[in-house]
């Protein structure tokens, strides 16, 4: 097997029991065996079953984002992972607040070019706005570089959220990872009261 | 509605216990689980065994589980109780074994206050166990209580912590039987993908250089599973390799094992890695202590690896064909379609193979100088393998030199036979190990081999054995020296010992004697036979301090940083100059 070592961002969607600790799980896993996070989302997806999904978007050679997939599996309370980036199209998004300060011209300049990057004003003050944008990380990257020399005071962003393209949903096995045909399911031990 | 009992939390966790078939407990009370103690004091279907340092019960607990197959349990109390298990159940997660531990927790009103005894254990023992839980409600005692069992022996075994705070165990729950559903999210895959079993058998009838390799998960998947490697390295005549964990999985004694591989490892095993063109790894992981120098590590082969764990597969060797599925369960198809399509391996290359393969055996590199004035630790090994052969033997080791001798010296015939602390190289493991054993094991020779640095880590628990009657042997090899660290500052400091010498040791034989064991000691080559053999005679816990020469080392050995067919055969080949990356590496 060759195996090329250029590191490559991956996003990874990772579906788990939304239960206590179980992000701690997630990143102490990525902390502990060196491997790193450029951004990481995290919420309840599914009230009823109790499910969140984590999206992860991390920098790998494909031996490294291999493993980090399998490790990611190997936890107790994951449900599924999903290698978006090599596994087809899919639409990633981020959203962030950017808080710019300013008058006169170059208030209005903010403004305009807020307007050409489809960002929204959700607030604002005479000498202040706060823009809110959804894009790829690429675009929002570009706005806020414009921003800086137009006062730019502070950013919150929530990191990648992202999805597979097309009807097909998460694959909902675990097992589905151990890249295989047969999934036979381990029965729980039955065990009988006694009264 | 399923039928229920109300019960306390603490009466709920001996029921959980018992319903999962545990005989056996290790482990030391506190303020925080004085209701489960409670709970064992009103029942007599649970033994406890009360160990004297909380490190003792993990250990026990992972001897039980190694050398019977099934979880071992260990019950401590909160804070210090359970900080102190850390080591062993690292010690599990690295070796794979399975084991539940139950810690006591402070009051949930109280959890975040700084409270007596409090530590965050769930958040401590997190990146060292398989998982854990931090039980809030009685209720969820039994269920939790059976999914960890569950989860510490399915796939890849390992710990698993259960958090009982004092007022979930004082609080009444329902206890209801688990119902047989599968559990939400953790079903590791047991059957091999048979397309690959299929592509796999068939690179495996066609390699003119084959070998096994086989590691721990062969023995973690059971004893049909060593069967079914012997019967597969029988049909195939192949040569094949033990880990250090593997040990005792294929049947020492038999001419096509050749011991031992890694770093101090056969040198016949070592080159047949270096050299083969097929390396069929089973339940092994391509340890930094098996594979050397990783970009030298068997260039020229093609490789097929079986393993429950998918993230073993790829890791630090990438491979041909990677099988995830239970050891047994993919052996058994592999032997099954071997035989269906009537495969025969290659006579003329596998004898050209053999041949090879004699030839390296023929170095005979465990050969050492005999003395007839000082023991060689190596000697003292043979000796004991000589005592114990055929005898219903189990050994546990301590780290170190010994541990690497015992490990080249003693054949192992079946599986579960053989305790040892690999992974993580715990050095105090081998006493309590042992302990684990003979409980499990009581009418069995069981024999702590261990080195006279290491067995103090843990000589407390000499007390647990005395107290419950355990024959344990503890079989010291003394050289005076932390003998596989100081071998290190040889090759790559000089030979400049910093605090390596063992100064002020005690007279282990009145170190036995004060703890109500039989003390016995050898200091001559002479004396060794009859030491040896009193040792095994002797129906009670024995320590045999057997005074060997302090300057000895551990050889063959594969330097740090070298490639694994750089191996060192003995003191007279050259000392190597170890590369400054080959110096950072441990």
């Amino acid at each position: 097997m060759n195996v090329e070592a250029v590191a490559r961002a991956h996003t990874i969607a990772v579906l788990v029991d939304n239960e206590a600790g179980v992000l701690a799980r997630v990143v102490g896993l990525f902390s502990g065996r060196g491997y790193n996070i450029e951004s990481l989302t995290v919420a309840e997806v599914d009230a009823v079953k109790r499910m969140s999904r984590i999206t992860i978007v991390t920098k790998g050679t494909p031996m490294v984002i291999e493993q980090i997939k399998n490790q990611l599996g190997r936890l107790v309370p994951v449900h599924a992972v999903q290698d978006l980036t090599s596994e087809g199209p899919h639409v990633a998004r981020e959203l962030a607040l950017i808080k710019v300060e300013g008058t006169g011209e170059r208030r209005v300049e903010s403004l305009r070019i807020a307007d050409i990057f489809r960002a929204r004003a959700v607030d604002s003050t005479t000498h202040s706005f706060i823009f809110e944008m959804t894009g790829s990380t690429e675009k929002l990257d570009a706005f806020i570089g414009l921003m800086r020399p137009l006062g730019l005071v502070e950013v919150s962003r929530t990191g990648v959220v992202a999805i597979r393209r097309g009807a097909s949903g998460f694959e909902n096995a675990k097992a589905a990872r151990a890249d295989g045909d047969e999934r036979p399911r381990v029965k729980k031990q039955r065990v009988k009261v006694k009264s | 509605m399923s039928e229920y009992q109300e019960l306390t939390g603490a009466e709920i966790v001996i029921k959980a216990l018992v319903d999962e078939g545990v005989d056996i407990v290790f482990g030391y009370p506190g303020g925080a689980v004085l209701p489960i103690y409670d709970a064992i004091f009103a029942q007599n279907s649970l033994r406890h065994i009360l160990v004297r340092q909380e490190a003792g019960a993990a250990h026990a607990a992972e001897g039980y589980a190694r050398s019977t197959g099934k979880v071992g349990v260990l019950l401590v109390t909160s804070g210090p109780g359970a900080t102190n298990v850390v080591t062993g159940l690292t010690d599990a997660m690295m070796d794979s074994i399975p084991i539940v531990c139950l810690t006591g927790q402070v009051a949930t009103h109280l959890i975040g206050n700084d409270a007596f005894q409090e530590a965050d254990t769930v958040g401590i023992t997190r990146p060292c166990t398989k998982h854990n839980y931090l039980v809030r409600d009685a209720n969820d005692v039994g269920r939790v209580i059976h999914e960890a069992f569950y989860v510490a022996r399915s796939g890849r075994p390992g710990p698993v912590v259960v958090d009982l705070p004092k007022d979930v165990q004082l609080s009444i729950g329902r206890y209801a039987a688990a119902t047989e559903v599968a559990h939400r999210t953790y079903r590791p895959r047991i059957k091999g993908d048979s397309a690959k079993i299929e592509a796999a058998v068939a690179m495996i009838a066609a390699a003119k250089r084959p070998l096994f390799y086989t590691g721990g998960g062969v023995i973690n998947s059971g004893r049909r599973a060593s069967e079914l490697l012997t019967e597969l390295v029988r049909l195939t005549g192949y040569p094949i390799t033990n880990t250090l964990m593997g040990l005792g999985a294929y049947p020492g004694s038999d001419p096509q094992f050749l011991g031992m591989v890694g770093m101090h490892g056969l040198y016949e095993s070592n080159l047949a890695m270096a050299n083969c063109d097929l390396m069929i790894a089973v339940g092994s992981r391509f340890d930094d202590r098996v594979t050397g120098k990783l970009s030298a590590f068997s260039k020229g082969s093609k490789k097929i690896h079986i393993d429950i764990d998918p993230s073993s597969i790829n890791k630090n060797v990438p491979v041909d064909i990677g099988i995830v599925g239970d050891v047994a369960s993919v052996l058994d198809d592999l032997v099954k379609t071997w035989k269906k399509k009537r495969c025969k391996p290659d006579a003329k290359a596998l004898k050209a193979w053999w041949k090879q393969i004699e030839q390296w055996r023929g170095r005979d590199c465990l050969r050492y100088r005999k003395t007839a004035d000082v023991i060689k630790p190596q000697y003292a090994i043979e000796r004991l393998y000589h005592h114990i052969k055929g005898r219903d033997a189990y050994i546990t080791t301590e780290v170190g030199q010994h541990q690497m001798w015992a490990a080249q010296f003693l054949r192992f015939e079946e599986p579960n036979r053989w305790m040892t602390s690999g992974g993580l190289g715990t050095m105090g493991y081998g006493l309590p190990a042992a302990m684990g054993v003979q409980v499990a094991h009581p009418d069995a020779l069981v024999i702590d081999v261990a080195g006279e640095a290491s067995i103090l880590m843990n000589i407390q628990e000499l007390s647990t054995i005395i107290q419950y009657r355990l024959p344990v042997k503890v079989f010291v090899l003394n050289n005076h020296y932390m003998g596989m660290v100081r071998q290190w500052q040889e090759l790559l400091h000089g030979g400049r010992y910093a605090e390596t010498y063992m100064d002020a040791l005690p007279d282990f034989v009145k170190l036995a004697e004060a703890f109500g064991a039989v003390g016995l000691r050898a200091a001559r080559p002479e004396e060794l036979d009859d030491v040896i053999q009193q040792m095994i005679a002797t129906p009670h816990p024995v320590v045999a301090d057997i005074v060997v020469d302090p300057d000895e080392n551990c050889f063959p050995m594969i330097p740090s940083g070298a490639a694994h067919y750089e191996m060192l055969l003995g003191p007279e080949d050259e000392k190597p100059e170890i590369s400054a990356e080959g110096k950072m590496l441990v």
